[in-house]
């Protein structure tokens, strides 16, 4: 076990390496990375200048060991916009990303978890065909036109909930519905395909035999054991849900931190935008880095892979 | 040479051979009218998708009051033509998402086969960038990728293209890994087949179901992510007429309950995605037996 934690160690620290370099190496390989780095509107004499400054006439390897020095730092670099360090800006965010992920997950749980179980109670009847069609809309359909679609129905023509920002629980009502409903069909197929497994266990087989009503197999024995996984990828898919809420953070105006990577984008601040993805590439690593160590711990044959 | 052939001819004889029970009829005409229209758009398009009217501004479809026959599915919040927008985007989709996906196709395919077949320090190198890439969440990255080259039709596709190998990648390996232990690599060997020709004969005609099955089903997803990034103001850019930025500028009509601008392209998208879901999902079972798990 400990073997294997460290290695799986080893792998994500190279990713995160790697992926600190790929960053690195788009920037300054795609064209002259002062235009991106330099505020927008500087005159050659301060580009000159800045370039100098910033490092960029030195060689590549000596510019990425002061990027990553910076970086260890948890120095980002400054916001051209807000003129504050980009870190601190993220984290004022964070939170707004944290409750509307909370929300939607809430959201896509209690829809996907019970519509999994029924199509799986019920296989190739009426509940699943449904279950069926709702997986395939929810893979289908883009959130932010989802999103759009409410605030047209339910705040221009209906008028109950507000279009946009945050403030009142209200608020997060459709910013969470739209973001919550892809992830809704994805737990849902998960429930559904884990529930199958299981109910044609063994064990579950015995349950039967014994005589319980199929009420009580399903609840106390098929459920809790199916459950593992489907929670398992909402853990995952929360991490997942901070990162891409870009779209619908931007249609609902929610000020997390999808909103300030767009707003990085539309305000040419490329520090910001260059943060954001590696802060979110770094949650990702490390929550699959966790993700292996639990499945190794719970399934011991993982552990001798390889 | 030699080795191209014979991967097309096995495509060939496989679409051929392929039964017509259970042809997911309805997808497959949606995408047929959608292909025809982008191939057509100059002479079915009403009108020019990017000269629009002041004076004919936020017009409604013709059915509903205040509409004409002049403009079918209403105008913009410049006076464009809708019908004739949602026309030529077809055009805008179909170019982006089929060469994307075509292109993050065969970069992935190469390096697949090339990390499952050589194994050693090849292999380590392209599954760790693979493992990597994976873990940038997609559209942001798509988004950093956008703002790094700029914003142009053909660098969304390499953007794309870019941002989606890794899926390829990393499946095709994982067939050709099975594919390197069978009888007829093994003899290949024996008979003294050098390593590339291995590859190109034997090893990327048994993978092309697999990448086709995945091509199509990266189709939607490929399209979705064209839209999003068009709708932040990252991907096509304007006045070309594409449904993510037609989604976008649908939102300056969308409080004033202006609905066929936001609803009109995202049903497009919608269909178009769906269709190449269904079709994706019914490729995936009648070739590739082994991906009906996914």
């Amino acid at each position: 076990m400990k073997r294997f934690i460290v290695k799986r160690l080893g792998y994500s620290l190279l990713s995160l390496l790697l992926l600190t370099l790929i960053i690195f190496l788009l920037v300054r390989l795609t064209g002259d990375p002062s235009v991106l780095l330099v505020e927008p509107g500087a005159s050659k004499e301060d580009l000159v200048a800045i370039r100098a400054q910033l490092g960029l006439d030195r060689p590549l390897w000596v510019q990425y060991g002061q990027f990553m020095s910076s970086l260890l730092r948890g120095d980002f670099g400054h916001s051209f916009y807000y003129r504050t360090p980009v870190f601190e800006l993220y984290l004022s965010r964070l939170p707004y990303s944290l409750a509307l992920a909370l929300a939607a997950m809430a959201f896509s749980l209690l829809v996907g978890i019970p519509s999994g179980i029924l199509a799986a109670v019920y296989v190739n009847r009426w509940w699943d065909s449904a279950g069926k069609i709702f997986a395939l809309l929810g893979l289908s359909l883009p959130s932010f036109w989802v999103g759009l679609v409410m605030i047209l129905f339910f705040s221009v023509y209906l008028g109950w909930l507000p279009s946009s920002g945050s403030g009142t629980a209200l608020h997060i009502v459709m910013p969470a519905f739209a973001l919550g409903w892809y992830f809704a069909a994805a737990h849902m197929r998960l429930t559904r395909s884990s529930m199958l497994e299981v109910l044609g266990s063994e064990y579950v087989k015995l349950a039967r035999l014994k005589g319980l009503p199929e009420k009580f197999v399903i609840a106390k024995h098929a459920f809790k054991n199916a459950l593992i996984p489907v929670l398992t990828l909402a853990g995952i898919n929360l991490v997942i849900m901070v990162n891409v809420a870009v779209v619908v953070e931007t249609v609902f105006a929610w000020p997390g931190v999808g909103r300030l990577l767009f707003e990085g984008i539309s305000f040419r601040d490329f520090p910001v935008v260059q943060a954001t993805v590696l802060i979110g590439g770094t949650m990702i690593v490390i929550v699959n880095f966790f993700v292996d160590i639990l499945y190794a711990v719970i399934d011991p044959r993982i552990r001798y892979e390889r | 040479m030699n080795g191209s052939r014979t991967a097309s001819l096995t495509v060939a004889w496989r679409f051929a051979s392929l039964r017509v029970e259970g042809f997911p009829w309805i997808p497959a005409l949606i995408l047929g009218v959608i292909a025809l229209l982008a191939v057509f758009a100059d002479v079915v398009a009403p009108y020019n998708p990017e000269v629009g009217v002041l004076g004919d501004r936020f017009r409604p479809p013709a059915w509903q009051a205040g509409g004409s026959e002049a403009h079918l599915l209403g105008t913009d919040h410049v006076g464009r033509d809708v019908l004739s927008r949602l026309i030529f985007g077809a055009r805008v989709s179909m170019v982006v998402g089929f060469t994307a996906v075509i292109v993050a196709g065969l970069l992935g395919t190469t390096l697949g086969i090339l990390s499952g077949y050589l194994g050693g320090w090849v292999d380590q190198v392209i599954m760790r960038v693979t493992d990597t890439w994976l873990a940038l969440p997609a559209l942001t990255f798509a988004i950093f990728l956008a703002a790094v080259v700029g914003p142009s039709m053909w660098n969304i596709v390499i953007i794309l293209a870019a941002v989606y190998w890794t899926r390829y990648a990393r499946v095709i390996r994982g067939e050709v890994l099975s594919l390197r232990e069978r009888d007829f690599v093994r003899l290949a060997i024996v008979a003294g087949c050098s390593k590339k020709t291995i590859m190109r004969r034997h090893i990327l005609p048994n993978v092309l179901n697999s990448a086709i099955v995945l091509g199509t089903l990266m189709l939607g997803v490929v399209i979705v992510t064209e839209a999003a990034l068009s709708f932040l103001g990252v991907g096509v850019p304007p006045p070309k007429p594409a449904w993510g930025l037609m989604l976008a500028d649908g939102k300056k009509g969308l409080m004033a309950g202006y609905w066929w601008l936001t609803v009109l392209p995202g049903v497009c998208i919608m269909l178009m995605v769906l269709s190449a879901n269904l079709l994706g999902d019914w490729l995936r079972v009648k070739l590739d037996p082994q991906l009906r798990q996914l």
